[in-house]
């Protein structure tokens, strides 16, 4: 089924390129969901089903989902020309960043020897992942979740605004 | 594997598609496509059914007859009925619109709603798609539901759909969070997300709405206020916002939002049929899917009740109800649940 690896990473990459292209600033964020989707669907092909349900569940479930609010909230008149063109030399900067950056990950995937030796992480299982989770990365686990925590109460506090009184 | 009824006619079925054309691919796959239009089938049944059984519940309710024109006595035609008035209405786009948005809102909405149709154990070995992470892939897919509703919301240019689009996504997500907790007891009883199995664990005849009394009642509401049914059908509300991310649909585009409906409404009874009225378990004189039909219809008739018992809530109560006491509640069942099975020695 190696096929349909291609024609989801296509879709992913529709995805990007139609955000990026996109005039209309919500038709961009919905691309972005495309995007999400299409990668979702890629680990669903290369058999990491969990991996591919959390994708959908976090990124085009909620945070797809918070762009997209966050957008039509600050909507402005005319919105087939709500995101606006830069100039000449921002589009170039942006162009080198990007192919930049893309030399970097492919150096860095060129690099790295894949699938030789044994994967420090079996864990395409839930069980799995969730012993691993709580054992040997339950640090990094707590850390994170008190992060998460402190983002949340600080967006809680954002929108309640100053003292009223 | 237990051979089950349906699993055993699908089971026949391949291996009359295999001596026929003797392909292994081809039988998997004239099976799968077997499988998707039996889905697709019991979906559109059931959106015809229940619009007449829901007509006709809602009359008993209020003392009336209801439908009792069209095909004799009991308006059986009824269904048919409305669906030539649905196809003969004029289809109107409404000036301003974002055009491709908003065409493509109800049919990327009734993808999930039919997605997750894959993943219900119908009958002992009789799943489509039978998955190990069954349970946390089902709410990814049904929690894509959301985007297409302020989608519809958003392209209709009316304030009324925003409006509407802006309540769906609210209520949504704060109702997904207690649902997907009320589950957790469950799954740690069972060790297991794969549906099949937790139907399998209430094989004793003691099912999980005996254990797990208090997620039941949490998973009902959560479920029904997922569904956007009264009475916690805000989104929609008639008298306030016009029918919400409807407003501007006619004709067959509504229709697919009602389908859509139809379909999670029948998807929140097969849920609660399987993770808490034992699935497709009964006693032995009937086959396992009419069980699991009969206690499916069962729930679908208890979420009507429910529909026209209750008024409709305020926004903000449903949203403090959601946070402040659904979430709590079932963070505490899991809690408990913990507690008793490390009391019991199952951990």
């Amino acid at each position: 089924m190696e096929i349909l690896f291609y024609i989801f990473a296509l879709v992913s990459i529709v995805g990007a390129l139609g955000m990026v292209l996109s005039h209309n600033i919500v038709h961009s964020a919905l691309y972005l969901v495309l995007c999400f989707i299409g990668l979702a669907l890629t680990y669903f092909s290369i058999s990491a089903p969990f991996l591919g349900a959390v994708q959908l569940m976090v990124y085009s479930g909620a945070v797809a989902i918070l762009i997209v609010m966050a957008i039509m909230m600050v909507r402005r008149t005319d919105m087939s020309v709500s995101s606006p063109t830069q100039s000449l030399i921002k589009r170039f900067v942006g162009a080198g960043m990007a192919a930049l950056f893309f030399v970097l990950m492919g150096l860095s995937i060129a690099l790295t020897p894949l699938g030789a030796g044994e994967s420090a992480l079996p864990a395409t299982e839930a069980a799995d992942l969730a012993g691993l989770l709580l054992s040997r990365f339950a640090l990094p686990f707590e850390l994170v979740a008190i992060l998460l925590l402190a983002a949340m109460l600080g967006a809680l506090l954002l929108a309640r605004g100053g003292d009223e009184s | 594997m237990e051979i089950s009824f349906l699993s055993g006619l699908a089971l026949w079925l391949r291996g009359e598609i295999y001596a026929l054309t003797g392909l292994p691919i081809l039988s998997d796959l004239a099976l799968d496509i077997i499988g998707i239009a039996l889905l697709l089938g019991i979906i559109s049944m059931a959106a015809i059914v229940f619009t007449y059984g829901e007509r006709k519940v809602c009359a008993f309710m209020q003392v009336r007859i209801g439908p009792n024109r069209v095909g004799g006595r009991f308006g059986l035609l009824q269904p048919v009925a409305d669906m030539l008035k649905l196809m003969s209405k004029e289809d109107i786009v409404p000036e301003g619109a974002d055009k491709v948005l908003w065409a493509l809102s109800p049919a990327l909405l009734f993808v999930p709603a039919a997605l997750v149709y894959a993943f219900f154990p119908f009958d002992a070995g009789a799943v489509l798609a039978d998955v190990n992470v069954g349970v946390f892939l089902l709410f990814a897919i049904s929690g894509q539901a959301v985007l297409p509703f302020l989608m519809g919301g958003y392209a209709s240019n009316n304030k009324y759909s925003m409006v509407g689009g802006f309540r769906v996504v609210s209520q949504m997500i704060s109702y997904e969070a207690p649902l997907l907790f009320s589950l957790l007891g469950i799954l740690m009883i069972t060790g297991s997300m794969r549906l099949e199995d937790i139907v399998e664990a209430q094989s004793g005849g003691l099912w999980f709405i005996f254990l797990q009394p208090l997620a039941f009642v949490i998973f009902l509401i959560s479920a029904v206020a997922e569904t956007n049914r009264t009475p916690f059908d805000l989104v929609e509300g008639e008298s306030e916002i016009i029918a919400g991310p409807f407003t501007e649909y006619s004709g067959m585009r509504w229709a697919l939002f009602f389908l859509a409906e139809y379909a999670n409404l029948l998807t929140a009874a097969i849920l609660a049929t399987t993770f808490f009225l034992g699935g497709y378990l009964g006693p032995d004189f009937l086959p396992g899917f009419v069980w699991f039909g009969i206690k499916a219809v069962l729930m679908v008739f208890v979420i009507m009740w429910f529909r026209w018992t209750f008024p409709r809530t305020r926004v903000d109560q449903i949203l403090t109800f959601g946070w402040k006491a659904m979430l709590p509640l079932s963070i505490l069942n899991v809690f408990l649940t913990g507690v008793v099975m490390c009391a019991l020695g199952l951990v």
